[in-house]
């Protein structure tokens, strides 16, 4: 979808630069799913599905790098202004999906190492936790279909609350380790998964600032609320 | 200096700063409009070229750029029926007012062509020629002249052994360092350069555009080109222009980075020729 009001005069260009946002769009709903079947083989307890996530994240990498390749052919144009924040944006865009996809696998793998422990009750926030970020993933992607700023801007503004779902949880898992030190071990693989959901949207966070960049260029980002507290969160 | 602010400085001192009134300018041109006959070309064109630094001027064919350059030397007084209203200040003082003397214009504000135009003379001759006109030189002192020129133009060691040779037989891209060493050896303070390197091949041009780059340290430039990605790498400021009229002036990172106008835009990312 061309966020310009006119096409290039050399059309190919045009036809080059929709595949390359329909690649990097793809790669993000690949991950997206990633996370959401993550998720998803937590509550399950299903290893064999974990590992298929796992082995999956394969995928994702073979996009970016097909991604790569499109950006560097681009690149030959010589783009200028708004075509060439277009690659630069091409280029740091895939890298924080390739990271959401690894954390989604992260998710996976660590959830095969909790199967051996009793089903814990903080699955449930930890599953509200991924849901959000997989909703800010979704989101961020479809403002960057859309070259929508606003939109970037939203989910920028939303990672807030991700954070502050992050530090309860966090907290919530210090608390119950400290009642029953049997309850270390899984907490602590839970407290690992929380971490890498948290981080998904701080990747999330990162594509809708390079969305802000691609659309406004180097005009600053409005400033924001960063609520992640765990850093200096001490004994309960 | 913590490692922020050392950052901080080293980005300001590479970008080319935004033109207020603290920055000198060379050359001012207000309110003009220029006329083939009847025919207007220019359309209140206000544009200001700070000093010591490299403007260039892009546009589509026939959008007034090459015929703005030839304003700031009068060249197109040459000719009849070619008219430029409102003023040109080069240091504050109106070329296009008719007292103002040509002879000093033409030490002041040099050119160079698209197509080189050696003149049909040995090499030594081609630069000592201009000296000779405006300047009494004794031959020691135009032996100087003469070789400081072709250093300033990079051409002094490919042409120190044939400085009685004809012009004529050295290559495209030589020959037209010559016409820049014929420019600047009248030590102008302008030198202006329409499409200078649209005849030579890649090489050519790099020691060209080296050239300039190293120039501006002297002169204020003022370049003419069709070539998007020539006008990036070497200017300082960018203006776009389009039917004679001045559409955008800022700084070459802005323009190329991040336009202020969908036409500017447009144009130097191919949507419209």
């Amino acid at each position: 979808m061309s966020t310009q009001p006119h096409d290039h005069i050399v059309r190919s260009y045009d036809e080059e630069q929709r595949r390359l946002v329909g690649e990097i769009v793809l790669m993000g709903e690949t991950a997206v799913a990633q996370l959401e079947a993550a998720l998803d083989v937590i509550e399950r307890r299903d290893d064999r599905a974990a590992q298929r996530i796992i082995a999956n994240d394969e995928a994702i990498d073979t996009l970016e790098r097909r991604i790569s390749h499109d950006v560097m052919h681009l690149a030959l144009r010589g783009p200028m202004a708004r075509d060439l924040r277009e690659i630069l944006a091409a280029l740091r865009i895939p890298s924080d999906i390739e990271r959401i996809g690894d954390y989604a696998a992260n998710v996976a793998k660590r959830s095969i190492a909790l199967n051996v422990s009793p089903p814990m009750p903080q699955i449930t926030g930890l599953r509200a936790l991924g849901a959000l970020a997989a909703r800010q993933v979704r989101a961020v992607l479809v403002a960057y279909q859309h070259g929508d700023a606003a939109q970037a801007l939203v989910v920028r503004e939303r990672d807030a609350e991700l954070d502050a779902h992050y530090t309860a949880l966090f907290r919530e898992l210090l608390t119950y380790m400290m009642e029953d030190p049997r309850n270390i071990t899984p907490c602590t693989h839970l407290l690992f998964m929380a971490k890498n959901l948290e981080r998904i949207g701080d990747h999330a966070t990162n594509i809708a600032e390079n969305i802000w960049f691609l659309v406004h260029g180097d005009q600053p980002l409005p400033p924001r609320d960063k609520r992640d507290e765990t850093s200096t969160t001490g004994a309960v | 200096m913590n490692d922020v602010a050392r950052i901080q400085l080293a980005t300001a001192q590479q970008q080319a700063p935004a033109i207020d009134d603290a920055t000198r300018m060379k050359l001012e041109a207000r309110q003009l409009d220029f006329f083939y006959g009847s025919a207007q070309a220019l359309n209140n064109i206000n544009l200001q070229i700070p000093e010591k630094k490299v403007t260039a001027l892009i546009g589509p064919s026939g959008c007034g750029k090459s015929t703005l350059l030839r304003i700031f030397n009068r060249i197109y007084s040459l000719y009849p029926k070619l008219e430029a209203r409102g003023q040109v200040l080069l240091d504050g003082e109106d070329i296009l007012d008719a007292r103002y003397p040509m002879n000093r214009l033409r030490s002041k504000v040099g050119m160079v062509f698209q197509k080189p135009v050696p003149f049909p003379m040995t090499i030594y001759e081609n630069v000592a020629y201009g000296i000779r006109h405006h300047e009494r030189v004794s031959r020691a002192d135009m032996d100087v002249r003469v070789e400081q020129a072709l250093r300033q133009a990079a051409l002094w060691e490919e042409a120190k052994d044939k400085l009685k040779q004809s012009a004529l037989g050295l290559s495209g891209g030589q020959q037209q360092r010559l016409c820049i060493a014929r420019a600047v050896a009248l030590r102008p303070d302008v030198i202006l350069l329409d499409e200078p390197t649209s005849a030579l091949d890649p090489i050519s041009t790099s020691k060209i555009e080296q050239l300039i780059e190293d120039l501006k340290h002297d002169y204020t430039i003022v370049i003419v080109t069709h070539n998007m990605q020539q006008a990036a790498r070497v200017s300082d400021y960018t203006a776009f222009m389009y039917l004679g009229e001045l559409i955008e002036h800022d700084a070459t990172s802005t323009i190329f980075s991040r336009p202020s106008k969908q036409q500017t835009e447009d144009y130097i990312t191919g949507r419209f020729g």
